[in-house]
This record gives C-alpha cells, structure tokens and sequence, in this order.
C-alpha cells in the first residue's frame, strides 16, 4: 500500500471512518496520562518552581504550530504538482488547527515569561517569528476564504503556504543565529536533552497527545470538507440538469 | 518532459531562489536581528552615551549591592564586566550567576543605567534534587549558572 492508495477520496472516507474512533481514544487516554504526569507526577524545577509546569502544553503547542505547518506546506506542493485532490483538501482543513496550537504556544508563553522574565512580551527572534507564522496560517485561512472558485483559491493558498514555509527554519534555528532572550532548544538538540527524566517524560507524552489531537481533528474536518464538497458539486449537477431541460423549451 | 515534472522543477527553482533570497535578507539585517549585545561588543562598538540599546551577560558574583531603592551590580560575558544601577522590581529568577537581558544606557561616568532589567532562562530543567547532587558533585560546569 502506498500513498495514492489513500489519495482517492472515497476510500479515504471509509478507511478515515473505520480509525478515527481508535485514534479518538488514544488521544484522549494520551492527553490524559500526559496531563496527570505533568501536573501531579513532575517535580517543580529547581530554580522556576511550579511555573516549570507551563511548559507541559507551550512546547507541544509550539511544536504543532511547526509540525502543522511543514505538513501544510508539503500538502501544497502535492497539491501543486500532482494535482492530488486529498492533498487541497488536507492542507485547507489543518489551517485552523495550527493556527490553534501557535496561539496557544504564543498566550502560554506570555504567561511563562512574565513571572519568569520579568515581561508579557518581547521582540528578539523566536517570539516575533512565531508572531509571524500566527499571521501566516490566518493569511492562508483568509485566501482560500477571499477566492471563489476553490480551484483557484487552493492554488493560490497553496503558493503563499510554501512561500511561508521559510518561516518554519527561522523559527526553529533563531534561537542559535542570533542572540534572544528565549532559552536555546533543550529536547532535539546536539549532545542530547538538558531536560530531566522526571520532566522530559511527560513533555514527550503531552507531545504525543498533541499529535494524536491534531490526527483526530484532521480526520474530522477533512471528512467536513469533502461532504461539503460533495454537496456542492451534487448542488451544481442539479442546477446544471434543471437548465439543460428548461434549455430547449426556452429556446 | 512531462507537466508534472516541469512543475516540480518550477516550483523547486523557486523555493531554493526564495530560501537564498531570506537567507541573504536575514544575513544583511543580522545585527538588527540581535536582541542584546554582550559587554564586549558594547566596548568594542562605542555605543554613544545615552542611546538606548540592551546588554546580556551573567550577573557577576558577589557584586549586587542594594543602596536604597537602587541595585548596583556587575554583567559579565567573563571578558569584560560593565557596572549597572538599575531602580525598580528585579525579575523572580535575578540573583549572582544568573543571566540577564538589560535595557538601558550608558552614563558620562560609563555605568550602565537600566530602564528595565529581564532574566534570562537557560535550557536545563531538572528537580530541585538533582540540582543539588550536581552541585555537591562538582558537575556544576563553569559556563551554566547556579
């Protein structure tokens, strides 16, 4: 089986129905394990004490905001050059879901960093980067809403994605390229994590939960999307068969 | 050739002119792009007294001195120290050995006068007790703070 197996909408549908309860429930049994580790099993950090904790859902946000994006952006190329019709539908529906998850590493930041930096907010890279990338997923949502005709508007949605995409490289490397105030990267790095076991596991398991989130949700609102298309397309069959009949007595 | 492949080689023409072209912007506005300067390269730029910029380092130990509302104490990148005073609340995490983010100005007497003073997080995170091992231990590496 490869991926064009699963290129084909229809059978994505009834394979999509017959995981999506099993991919719902580890989700939540993921999340919930996560959850539980981190607020009850973690020890508070040595120097940031209980705030430590916000991390639990700032990295596994922000990690998504990347994640879905990169994911978007390859989806945009598929859908570019080989036209493939899930690869529209999958980037469109993973827009709102990443726009979620870096608005949520953006407030959960903010609220880390004033007990712990002394300020809500600041302009050094990683923060104004991730600011951007917020932009781009509403700038994306916004074309495919501002075009019409959804050929045109997946077309054009899908070049400003991959323009966008080399904000995802900034994003992640500015922390080594320039001077911030926002701490280097601690878990995938060179020479291994600097984050304690007992703190490492549950951020992984939040991470996980995310991800399995985000499958779930994807799942859902890619199904949306072809039901609407669906419909449209049912929609304009009927107006174009009403017309073809009324043609020849009007004319 | 076939459409798609001329797509394909389009569209990676295009990405590679668009990922030399933000590298060559982003090369060009590097210095903008720096949220701090260390205490060396404020002595090596000769940053006019009084023009707003912001400096990181380590707090120095055993040089935070509290007179009255104002704090003197000394950032170090462990080649060059720049004094500080700095009057208001200090961040939870400031304390000798740690990083700081200072916004502020050089003075006539070449101090350095903070408007606002923002403590740096490093990348480690661990329990209190481990903390402690490590230190007792002697783990502790010179570069990271206590």
């Amino acid at each position: 089986m490869n991926l064009h197996f699963l290129a084909n909408p229809t059978r994505f549908q009834r394979w999509a129905g017959a995981i999506l309860p099993w991919v719902a429930t580890l989700a939540a049994l993921t999340l919930g394990l996560g959850l539980w580790l981190g607020l009850f099993v973690a020890p508070p950090d040595y120097q940031q004490g209980d705030t430590v904790r916000i991390m639990f859902v700032h990295v596994p946000s922000a990690w998504m905001g990347l994640f879905v994006y990169t994911g978007m952006a390859s989806a945009s190329a598929v859908a570019l050059i080989w036209k493939h019709p899930l690869a529209d539908v999958a980037a469109k529906a993973s827009a709102p879901i990443g726009a979620c998850f870096t608005f949520l590493a953006l407030v959960t930041g903010s609220l880390w960093g004033k007990p712990m930096w002394g300020a809500w907010w600041v302009w050094d890279a990683r923060l104004t980067s991730m600011l951007v990338l917020l932009f781009l997923y509403l700038g994306y949502m916004a074309l495919w809403d501002a075009v019409e005709d959804p050929a045109r508007a997946g077309k054009a949605a899908a070049i400003l994605c991959l323009v966008g995409a080399v904000d995802i490289p900034v994003i992640k490397f500015s922390v080594d390229w320039w001077n911030t105030l926002h701490q280097p990267a601690s878990v995938v790095r060179l020479g291994g994590p600097t984050i304690h076991a007992s703190i490492l596991v549950p951020l992984l398991t939040m991470i996980v939960g995310f991800t399995l989130y985000y499958l779930t949700v994807l799942i859902v609102r890619m199904r949306a999307e072809l039901a609407a298309r669906r419909v449209q397309a049912l929609r304009q069959a009927r107006v174009a068969s009403r017309e073809s009949t009324l043609a020849p007595e009007a004319g | 050739m076939t459409r798609k492949e001329r797509r394909l080689l389009v569209l990676g023409a295009s990405m590679t002119a668009l990922g030399l072209a933000t590298a060559l912007v982003l090369l060009a506005f590097r210095d903008n792009l720096v949220f701090f300067y260390s205490p060396t390269e404020l002595v090596e730029m000769q940053v006019p007294e009084g023009r707003r910029v912001r400096i990181g380092g380590l707090v120095e130990e055993r040089s935070v001195e509290r007179r009255g509302d104002t704090v003197v104490f000394r950032v170090t990148d462990t080649a060059t120290t720049t004094p500080v005073t700095y009057i208001g609340i200090l961040p939870d995490l400031f304390r000798e050995g740690q990083g700081v983010v200072i916004e502020g100005a050089l003075q006539q007497d070449g101090t350095f006068r903070a408007a606002s003073v923002l403590a740096k997080h490093d990348e480690s995170y661990m329990p209190r007790e481990v903390a402690d091992a490590l230190k007792k231990q002697g783990y502790w590496q010179p570069g990271e703070r206590k």
